[in-house]
């Protein structure tokens, strides 16, 4: 069951992807409403997914590298939801559901933990959780600083083509980007200290200095800068854009580090 | 009975002779009033916008209702001849008058194929004809109708999706960049006739404020009446640069009148937000090297006119789509105004039948004298037999060819065989009323004809 109910998922992200990307090239009302539906079918079967683990483990599964990839791509499938219908920016999904595809079969590449890390303590859990909320922010920032470059480029060079028709105006992109970052940073915030108290209790020190914990603090530095940057010298619209791909960037190196590592490793980060 | 339309509009006349045309919304309802008391005129509807005048009309007899509607626009302006205007003017009538309003609601008729006002402007001139009672069964149904195909050509094609004058395209534009028009403020350069009109449509979208400058101050000010906007004197362009989100350049100097330091330095006071720029002019008054700088987006009369070139192509592809959806619903309004002829001469003559069988069937019963009742029954039977399949063939008919193309040729020689005179014909008002009776009609004849 919890396995049909995943290939569901993964292969409703798939169709999404598939119709959205042609939603970008193609003026079709119609394709951008069976994405839509196939969008919102796959996150009705991802939910289901996630329940179905709830209460069958009778834990939010998040503790292994698979499920919290998951839970990141299910949060992004929400803001999509969220936010793109609201606006009636369906292109928004030509963005984030590859990104959300990617990280369903990037999680199935990662090695199988049999087992989920028991929490020992619930500071684990929280950590994980905030931390995943704060990269859905970022990640979000990240399609916006991509669409704005996109939509800049070819406003630019004057090419008034299908997509520049689609895609949405840049200051908007540009408040989208801010917004997102601004949603993320906090969450981040909350997840490296909930992460140092859970080292804290594990470890015996807040922290140890290992390459994940070191990414983790750059990547923070790094957004905190960026958001410094906007309010005080004006790093908006394509600075913001390109800073916002370079942090992500960075965000996917600590995923990448961590998924090198053993999977105790969550626990530590 | 025929549906007619006489008017003139930007393809067939200057503009100074439809300026003649024109009736104030004041007196409308003395024109419509004027329409009607014509004889022959049973309903009218007045179109007049800025690229047509166009009289819709029911006439009881086509040509002669054409000269009707002809007199009364000559008489709308009393230095109109019928000499100057007559040159000028189509006639369409039935089918082809449908169709030319059906198309003048969807846009295709217009100068800009696709320009969304001319719908509001047709409900405009129904809702005064409803007001003053000038319009009736038929010319409701058949407005009500086009303006519903207006509307659903605008919903299921993308006709009316893009920009397609200079002017607007800079509006367009404007809007890939800045998401909400109400917040931007804009500042005109100059006052070229371009210039004024980009700034007029964004002023139609409800910009937050509009700052003018020219090098004559007077004229500045001139213009920031016209657009409710505030003068500044010119020597502080570049000092109001920063403040301004969308610059309009329309000046007529032959020289940049905005360098690229300019620009430069008003983004970097501005902190990075994005500043539009449109040079509307030739020789052009922006230095293009602008492009160059970041989140400064400059276009010039070229790049507007490419985008309004690649709009046009989409439009047109649009528009053949919406003449298909036209010609499907003039279709079957044609075949409805049809039907309305058929049906009150079936009503006719199937009173004519009735009233022929019960004064025949009273002077039978008077001459038989006293008999059973078994027998009454089995008479008015008889009687009713041969009305009904006497009639059957007939009804039949002309419901059925109604809708073809010879259908009023019919109902013509229906109403010369029977006999039916005009009176009889008109004796029925509602239309949807006579569609139930004739409705009625054709099932109770198909159940008495069961029956026998």
């Amino acid at each position: 069951m919890a396995e049909t109910l995943s290939f569901l998922t993964m292969s409703l992200y798939f169709g999404g992807t598939v119709l959205f990307l042609a939603f970008l090239l193609h003026r079709s009302e119609v394709l951008a409403k069976v994405a839509v539906f196939v969008a919102g079918a796959g996150f009705l079967a991802h939910t289901g997914t996630l329940g179905l683990a709830i209460v069958t483990t009778g834990q939010f599964p998040i503790m292994t590298f698979r499920d919290a990839m998951s839970f990141f791509a299910w949060g992004l499938v929400l803001v999509f939801l969220l936010v793109g219908l609201k606006r009636g920016l369906q292109v928004l999904g030509a963005f984030i559901l590859p990104l959300a595809f990617l990280s369903l079969v990037s999680a199935t590449l990662a090695p199988v933990e049999a087992s989920t890390i028991s929490p020992v303590f619930q500071t684990v859990w929280v950590h994980v959780t905030l931390s995943i909320l704060g990269t859905i922010g970022f990640a979000v920032a990240f399609v916006a600083g991509l669409m704005y470059l996109m939509q800049e480029r070819l406003l630019r060079s004057k090419q008034f083509n299908v997509l520049n028709f689609k895609l949405p105006p840049l200051d908007f992109l540009d408040t989208l980007n801010q917004r997102s970052i601004l949603f993320g940073f906090p969450l981040l915030t909350l997840g490296i200290l909930t992460g140092a108290v859970s080292a804290q209790l594990t470890m015996g020190s807040y922290l140890s200095w290992n390459p994940e914990q070191v990414w983790a603090l750059v990547t923070w530095v790094f957004y905190f800068a960026v958001l410094m940057g906007r309010v005080t010298v004006g790093w908006r619209a394509k600075r913001a854009a390109y800073l916002t791909i370079v942090g992500f960037a960075g965000v996917i190196l600590t995923f990448v580090g961590i998924l090198m590592k053993s999977p105790q490793a969550m626990a530590h980060l | 009975m025929n549906i007619i339309v006489l008017g003139i509009n930007h393809r067939t006349a200057p503009v100074e002779l439809r300026e003649l045309l024109a009736i104030p919304d004041s007196r409308i309802g003395e024109a419509l009033t004027r329409l009607r008391a014509y004889p022959g005129i049973k309903e009218a509807m007045f179109l007049g916008t800025c690229n047509r005048v166009e009289v819709y009309a029911v006439a009881e007899k086509g040509e002669w209702g054409f000269r009707k509607l002809e007199d009364f626009l000559v008489a709308t302006h009393f230095s109109l001849s019928s000499e100057d205007l007559l040159p000028h003017l189509y006639r369409y009538s039935d089918e082809e008058a449908i169709a030319h309003l059906f198309r003048v609601s969807a846009s295709l008729d217009s100068m800009v194929v696709g320009e969304p006002q001319i719908l509001g402007q047709v409900k405009q001139a129904y809702e005064s004809a409803l007001t003053h009672r000038s319009s009736g069964v038929i010319l409701n149904k058949v407005v009500k109708k086009a303006i519903s195909v207006g509307k659903s050509v605008r919903t299921n094609t993308r006709i009316g999706e893009y920009a397609v004058s200079v002017s607007y395209a800079a509006v367009e534009l404007a809007k890939k960049v800045f998401s909400n028009l109400q917040q931007q403020v804009v500042l005109l350069v100059g006052a070229g006739e371009m210039g004024k009109l980009a700034a007029q449509h964004l002023v139609n979208q409800g910009v937050k404020d509009v700052l003018l400058t020219t090098r004559n101050q007077h004229r500045a000010v001139m213009l920031a009446q016209r657009f409710e906007g505030q003068a500044i004197p010119y020597e502080q362009l570049r000092s109001t640069l920063p403040k301004a989100d969308i610059v309009i350049c329309a000046t007529g100097a032959p020289h940049f009148v905005i360098s690229k330091d300019d620009i430069e330095s008003a983004v970097h006071q501005r902190r990075n937000r994005p500043i539009f720029l449109i040079d509307i002019t030739v020789p052009r008054n922006i230095d293009p090297a602008v492009k160059d700088v970041d989140n400064a987006f400059v276009f010039d009369i070229d790049d507007l006119k490419a985008h309004v070139g690649h709009n046009q192509d989409e439009r047109l592809k649009e528009a053949a789509t919406a003449e298909k959806l036209v010609k499907e619903e003039v279709e079957s309004m044609v075949a409805w105004v049809r039907g309305l002829e058929a049906t009150p001469t079936i009503v006719a003559l199937r009173n004519k039948a009735e009233d022929i069988k019960n004064t025949e069937l009273e002077k039978a019963f008077h001459r038989l004298g006293t008999l059973s009742d078994k027998d009454r029954v089995a008479i008015e039977g008889l009687a009713s037999a041969i009305v009904n399949k006497l009639l059957h063939g007939p009804l039949v008919t002309l419901k059925e060819e109604a809708q073809s193309q010879n259908g009023f040729a019919f109902i013509e020689a229906a109403r010369r065989f029977f006999e039916l005179r005009e009176r009889d014909l008109h004796s029925l008002e509602a239309p949807s009323k006579e569609s139930e009776v004739s409705d009625e009609l054709s099932e109770e004849s198909l159940s008495q004809k069961d029956s026998l």
